[in-house]
């Protein structure tokens, strides 16, 4: 910081003593991705000190989930990080299952993952909108829209909302697929495919965006490791480390796909990343609807009164902004003792201050982006 | 340089794209078509075939329901005294508090007489901040229009004409499969 002084002192024209003003960002602000605050401490340009501010959107989650049975904490969990809906609702339907010793039938599991990889496909499409916007440009915003519009209306057709889903249950889903599902997604795939190869195109190597985004927000994986980043922010800084992979859960050791990987952990990386992910789900659900087995979707628990035995679990899994933990402990009654989140958008957006300090205001909005964090999930 | 200009023209083939061919809609001119699984407000249904509610009043849904927005009541049924119905009680009073309701169909999946449905109702916005406390009357009234907007069968019905095919079909195999066995036991 003094460094920064010095060096400002003796560079002004006018050599006038550096002031530090503070700046107030958000929490109703459009590029901060929900009510997220932050006060900059800024000297000019440069931004010297960040305090993010959180809990503007502070719901109570984990505690409301102690006093909902275990089948209503799924809705609780839809709106915990509500642009990977089916992806929140997967980890807290295997924690429950893991800890009653659940069998989820073969068909389940695939409509599981197929719905969960659609909805990661959603959440980088809204991504790739949301960081052209942060960047300057309107016009990914708009085709990644519809791309996700796309999306939108197969969940629609198969669980009823198009966000809140409600749709997985303990030991399998609520109904099975409508009847014209295959139709539906043979509708689905090739335009998704051409909407993110789209977005790829307009945006990943245009001029502006890369210099823009390259050498900004730069984080060493040794760094990134000890902020406790997953996920896409953590594989842009060259670390192969993928929960779908490396703990694999549900059938995800059933498919054949790649972890993509950054190499200088910087903001430009981190949007790579997550656009090849996009293709590597799009892989992942071609290969489950070959293997999609026909049969039950729920499990012989059928609609009793879920009781699990008293214990404990902790449960991952991938999620689109990382890894996603739930630590579950029942005393054997019908709702949770104690149900823990460790949402990955909170550990990312950790490394804040760090990003953020020196360097310009007008990457602030860009490292944000980059991020991609979700409020909903950063205050539960 | 060149990626700037490829993108120029990706957006350029686009807006002649979608000037031919529009994606979005103009929403209140044109209301986008629900799915058939869509869900909206939930409501209840009418069993015309009586002439009440197929509602018992007996709260399951009620305690179930994750935002506590609904509140009933049941009485003792007047068509049943008259031999008219199968269902002794019925329910009274009912209100659903469709600005706490979350849209979650949770009522709807653990309802055990088919009273209650998602129905396609989705704008329900109003000036008063309770304006969306709806009462028995209103919410039979949107039931009975998702029952004929949709030729509502009630699942019960249709779980059962299902499993009765079902068992039907594994007769007749049986039936199939006898002849063959009775004939294998005559050699
Ligand atoms: S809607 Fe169904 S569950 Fe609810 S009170 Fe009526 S009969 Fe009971
Ligand atoms: S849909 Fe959910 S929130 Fe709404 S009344 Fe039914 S159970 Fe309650």
């Amino acid at each position: 910081m003094a460094d920064i002084q010095t060096n400002l002192a003796t560079n002004s024209p006018v050599n006038a003593e550096p002031v530090e003003m503070l700046l107030n960002m958000g929490p109703q602000h459009p590029s901060t991705h929900g009510v997220f605050r932050m006060v900059l401490w800024v000297d000019g340009e440069k931004i010297v000190d960040v305090e993010p501010h959180i809990g503007y959107l502070h719901r109570g989650s984990e505690k409301l989930c102690e006093g909902e049975q275990y089948h209503q904490v799924i809705t609780l969990f839809d709106r915990l990080d509500y642009v990977a809906n089916f992806n929140n609702e997967l980890v807290y339907c295997q924690a429950v299952e893991k800890l009653m010793g659940l069998e989820v039938p073969e068909r389940a599991e695939y409509v599981r993952v197929i719905l969960c990889e659609l909805n990661r496909i959603a959440s980088h499409l809204l991504y790739v909108g949301t960081i052209g916007l942060d960047a300057g440009a309107m016009t990914p915003t708009m085709f990644a829209f519809r791309g996700r519009e796309r999306i939108q209306s197969v969940f629609e057709a198969v669980s009823g909302a198009r966000m809140m889903h409600n749709y997985f249950r303990i030991g399998g889903v609520k109904e099975d697929l409508p009847d014209n599902f295959e139709q539906l997604i043979a509708e689905l795939l090739p335009p998704l495919r051409e909407d993110v190869e789209e977005s790829d195109r307009i945006l990943t190597f245009n001029e502006i965006f890369l210099t823009r985004l390259k050498d900004v927000g730069t984080i060493g994986p040794e760094e990134a490791i000890d902020f406790g980043f997953t996920g896409p922010c953590l594989r842009g800084c060259g670390i192969e480390y993928d929960v779908r992979k490396a703990h694999p859960y549900s059938i995800y050791d059933r498919f054949d796909f790649d972890i993509p990987v950054g190499l200088d952990g910087d903001c430009w990386d981190r949007h790579w990343v997550r656009v090849q992910e996009m293709y590597e789900s799009l892989k992942i659900i071609e290969q489950a609807l070959e293997q999609m087995p026909g049969g039950e979707v729920v499990s012989s628990l059928g609609r009793r009164l879920i009781r699990p035995p008293a214990g404990e679990v902790y449960m991952r899994a991938e999620n689109p902004r990382g890894e996603i933990g739930v630590h579950l402990i029942s005393n054997g009654t019908d709702r949770p003792y104690r149900l823990k989140v460790r949402p990955p958008s909170f550990c990312n957006l950790s490394a804040i201050r760090r990003l953020l300090t020196n360097s310009w205001i007008a990457d602030s909005v860009v490292i944000l982006g980059s991020l991609d964090i979700v409020l909903g999930e950063v205050d539960r | 340089m060149l990626n700037s200009v490829k993108g120029m023209m990706l957006t350029l083939a686009s807006t002649f794209q979608g000037l031919k061919k529009p994606v979005t809609r103009e929403y209140p001119k044109t209301p986008t078509p629900v799915q058939p699984r869509f869900m909206g407000f939930p409501a209840l249904t009418w069993d015309s075939d009586v002439g009440e509610p197929f509602c018992t009043g007996c709260m399951v849904c009620i305690r179930n329901c994750p935002t506590q927005c609904m509140s009933a009541s049941m009485m003792d049924n007047p068509l049943q005294q008259e031999g008219q119905s199968h269902r002794r009680k019925i329910v009274d009073y009912f209100e659903i508090n469709l600005n706490r309701c979350i849209l979650c169909g949770i009522c709807v999946e653990l309802c055990n007489f088919d009273a209650i449905v998602m129905s396609h109702e989705h704008e329900m916005s109003t000036y008063e901040r309770n304006g969306d406390r709806v009462a028995l009357p209103a919410l039979l009234e949107i039931g009975q229009k998702y029952q004929r907007e949709t030729k509502w069968i009630p699942p019960t019905v249709l779980a059962k004409a299902k499993k009765d095919a079902e068992d039907a079909a594994k007769a007749a195999k049986a039936a199939e499969a006898e002849p063959a066995g009775a004939a294998q036991e005559a050699d």
